[in-house]
């Protein structure tokens, strides 16, 4: 491996680094919010829509990125829908993110033991104060693990983008393997950037986890 | 003339085009599947041993594979084994080995995890039956964690289904290529026919995916 | 005349094909204590579940306050404030204060004002001995404390009936003494009205105003407290007092 090349490729991969990263965080922040909502409609089984946010959430969670993609950026132009490709890839990554969090809370909400179901509506809460006081904050304790599995899965989702040409890091090192056929060196950078995001990440995630869950249940 | 835009599905041959490209995606995930499945199952079993660095060095061996993306790992594998290893493999057969090492780590996790969650009680009385070390294993931890660890692995299949569709990224002749062959030659004629070819290959991967997560979550919820 | 605060006619409960409640009838007044025996599985849980609309059942009547309420009740959000009801679990919100959790209902259900809830519970938390935990986590608090708070927190609603099923089951046997003393109290001092199941008999013969005798689903006796432990009626509630003793 030849250092000054890698040393040459810095300022492109610091580049792709900041843009994979800023396209994550738009795209885990839409999921997010698109899970949110899909995992209500379907925790109050709200009529029609209810139905209309499992359907999307089975569709998107199983099919790949890579084809919704495809289908965003090549053909809804087609049909008169002509997006940039960022744009392209952050609603992508919103709405495959989407019903995997959606999947998250529901199954955070589900995780909630009859029992204390039984103990809220006892003391006469309603519905919607159950689900307030009750389901929803506990819920989203126990789906604290999947969401931070989540996270990291659509941070490596991002790199899928190389194929509708986005300059974040996996095209980047692709480009310029293509370019120099440096091979060795660049893969090389590839992979230490994303162990650069991911690695800490995990850690921050993982001890989160843990303070989230010490803080509503003690254990 | 003006065609209908379903229509190139069905033009030519096309349909079963698709459908052949298709049975090389699911081959290929099928095949990596299998030698990961047995790959992942030594590797989770030697993750259990009380053989130190041989634990750190598995352990090592799966956070390479949770940080790398799978984009990145085919690629690792398209350029490095050639080039590094003199070794030249078809597309398909380097895809599958670089899935099924992927796969493989990704179960010794789960093998690992059914393996020490089966309950310390439940390992002593079957020593206090007499088994030995391997019977022990083989009759009472892996019956147990294979019912234990089943919908996860069916999840990791569902996963490995949706990455098969990188393939293309390094020439495999998988469904999405030759949807793409599809569209570029019907360029003329269907100019729509993007559109409907897209759309059959999203169906498709739905309709391998969607029974297979069922199938998991009903299993998950008959083990609480 | 005794005023009749619940009463039951002919109830039948099913899950799914299996019946668990064979018509089961009886009333009770204001101030009375009840206890609901039988052996494992007999109903008990399921029966006082019915009573707060936990569980619905498929036929017969049920009467709160002279009032009757249907198997599918709407209002249960507002009945099951009259009706206070302790499980063996303590189930606690693990998320809440001992403090808001007994806050829950008078706030959120009643909408009573913050300042006038809270010395009320301030108070109920002393009378049970744990005034110094209001702040604290329930998951800082011992079994026995837990279900302390959590009949302070059924009681927080100034309920007219109070269920109580297996509250003692799951604690050490030096916690159980103290609980069945703030049980006893409820009864002697506020005179409440309420609805036990348990498997302390010394405790059910000292307390109970009438015993329910169930099995199988079927109540096989109804008879006041210390005729039922000195001669039951029946032959099956004597081997079933016989087997409760060493
Ligand atoms: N959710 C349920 N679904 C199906 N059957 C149930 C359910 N809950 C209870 N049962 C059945 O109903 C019957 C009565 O159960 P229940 O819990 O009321 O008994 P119990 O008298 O409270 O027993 P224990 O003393 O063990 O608490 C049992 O046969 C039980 O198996
Ligand atoms: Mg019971």
């Amino acid at each position: 491996m030849d250092l000054s090349i890698m040393q040459q490729a810095i300022p492109q991969f610091v580049k792709a680094f900041e843009l994979t990263l800023w396209l994550s965080f738009v795209g885990i922040l839409g999921a997010l919010l698109v899970g949110v909502c899909c995992s209500l409609l379907q925790y109050f089984k709200v009529p029609f829509l209810g139905k209309v946010a499992s359907v999307y959430v089975e569709l998107f969670r199983n099919t790949p990125l890579l084809i919704q993609l495809f289908f965003l950026y090549y053909a809804f132009p087609v049909i008169g829908i002509k997006l940039p490709a960022q744009v392209c890839g952050i609603i992508g990554l919103a709405f495959l993110g989407g019903s995997y969090m959606a999947e998250g809370f529901t199954g955070g909400f589900n995780g909630v033991s009859q029992s204390q179901l039984d103990a809220g509506k006892a003391i006469g809460l309603n519905k919607f104060q159950l689900a307030r006081y009750v389901v929803f904050p506990q819920g989203f304790t126990l789906s604290v693990p999947a969401l931070a599995a989540n996270v990291i899965f659509l941070i490596k989702e991002t790199s899928i983008f190389s194929v509708i040409a986005i300059p974040e890091l996996t095209n980047t090192a692709l480009d310029l393997v293509g370019l120099y056929y440096r091979s060795n060196e660049y893969l090389f950078m590839l992979v230490l950037a994303y162990a650069i995001i991911l690695i800490p990440l995990s850690i921050i995630l993982t001890i989160l986890e843990r303070k989230v869950r010490y803080g509503s249940f003690g254990n | 003339m003006v065609h209908l835009g379903t229509n190139i599905l069905f033009a030519g041959n096309n349909f079963v085009r698709l459908l052949e490209g298709l049975w090389t995606t699911v081959w290929i995930a099928i095949c990596a599947l299998i030698i990961g499945l047995i790959l992942g199952t030594g590797l989770g079993i030697l993750r259990t041993s009380k053989n130190r660095p041989v634990r750190i060095l598995l352990r090592l061996y799966l956070e390479f594979f949770r940080i790398v993306p799978s984009v990145v790992l085919l690629f690792l594998f398209y350029y490095i084994l050639p080039r590094q290893l003199n070794l030249n493999l078809p597309a398909e057969q380097m895809a599958v080995l670089a899935f099924a090492l992927w796969v493989a780590a990704e179960f010794s996790d789960i093998v690992r995890g059914a393996l020490i969650s089966v309950p310390q009680h439940q390992k002593e009385s079957g020593l206090a039956l007499g088994l030995n070390g391997w019977q022990l294993f083989r009759y009472v931890l892996l019956p147990q964690a294979l019912v234990l660890e089943l919908p996860a692995t069916i999840n990791l299949a569902t996963r490995v289904v949706k990455t098969t569709s990188l393939l293309m990224l390094i020439s495999v002749m998988d469904v999405i290529n030759i949807g793409q062959q599809i569209i570029e030659a019907n360029r003329q004629t269907y100019p729509n026919g993007i559109f409907w070819i897209y759309g059959i290959i999203f169906l498709f991967y739905f309709i391998v995916d969607y029974p297979l997560s069922l199938w998991a979550r009903r299993l998950a919820a008959k083990q609480h | 005349m005794p005023e009749q605060i619940l009463k039951i006619d002919k109830l039948n409960k099913y899950y799914g094909q299996h019946q668990v409640l064979y018509d089961i009838s009886f009333e009770i007044q204001k101030g009375e204590v009840v206890a609901l025996l039988g052996p494992s599985g007999s109903g008990k849980s399921t029966l006082i579940r019915c009573l707060n609309g936990l569980e619905q059942f498929q036929s017969g009547f049920l009467f709160f306050g002279g009032k009757q309420i249907t198997p599918q009740e709407k209002n249960w959000p507002q009945l099951r404030q009259k009706i206070g009801m302790v499980f063996q679990s303590y189930d606690l919100f693990p998320n809440l204060s001992v403090l808001d959790n007994i806050l829950l209902g008078p706030l959120k259900v009643q909408k009573r004002q913050r300042a006038e809830a809270t010395a009320e519970a301030l108070k109920l938390l002393q009378r049970v001995g744990l005034e110094k935990y209001a702040e604290v986590y329930p998951r800082q608090l011992s079994g026995g404390q837990k279900q302390r708070v959590a009949i302070v927190r059924a009681l927080a609603l100034h309920p007219e009936l109070m269920l109580f099923d297996e509250v003692t089951a799951s604690l050490d046997p030096e916690m159980v003494r103290g609980i069945l003393e703030i049980i006893r109290e409820l009864s002697e001092r506020d005179n409440m009205t309420m609805i036990i199941v348990t498997h302390e008999m010394n405790f059910a013969a000292q307390i109970a105003d009438r015993i329910l005798f169930l099995e199988e689903g079927r109540i096989l006796e109804q008879t006041p407290g210390k005729e039922f432990f000195q001669h039951a009626k029946t032959q099956r509630a004597r081997e079933f007092l016989e087997s409760m003793t060493f």
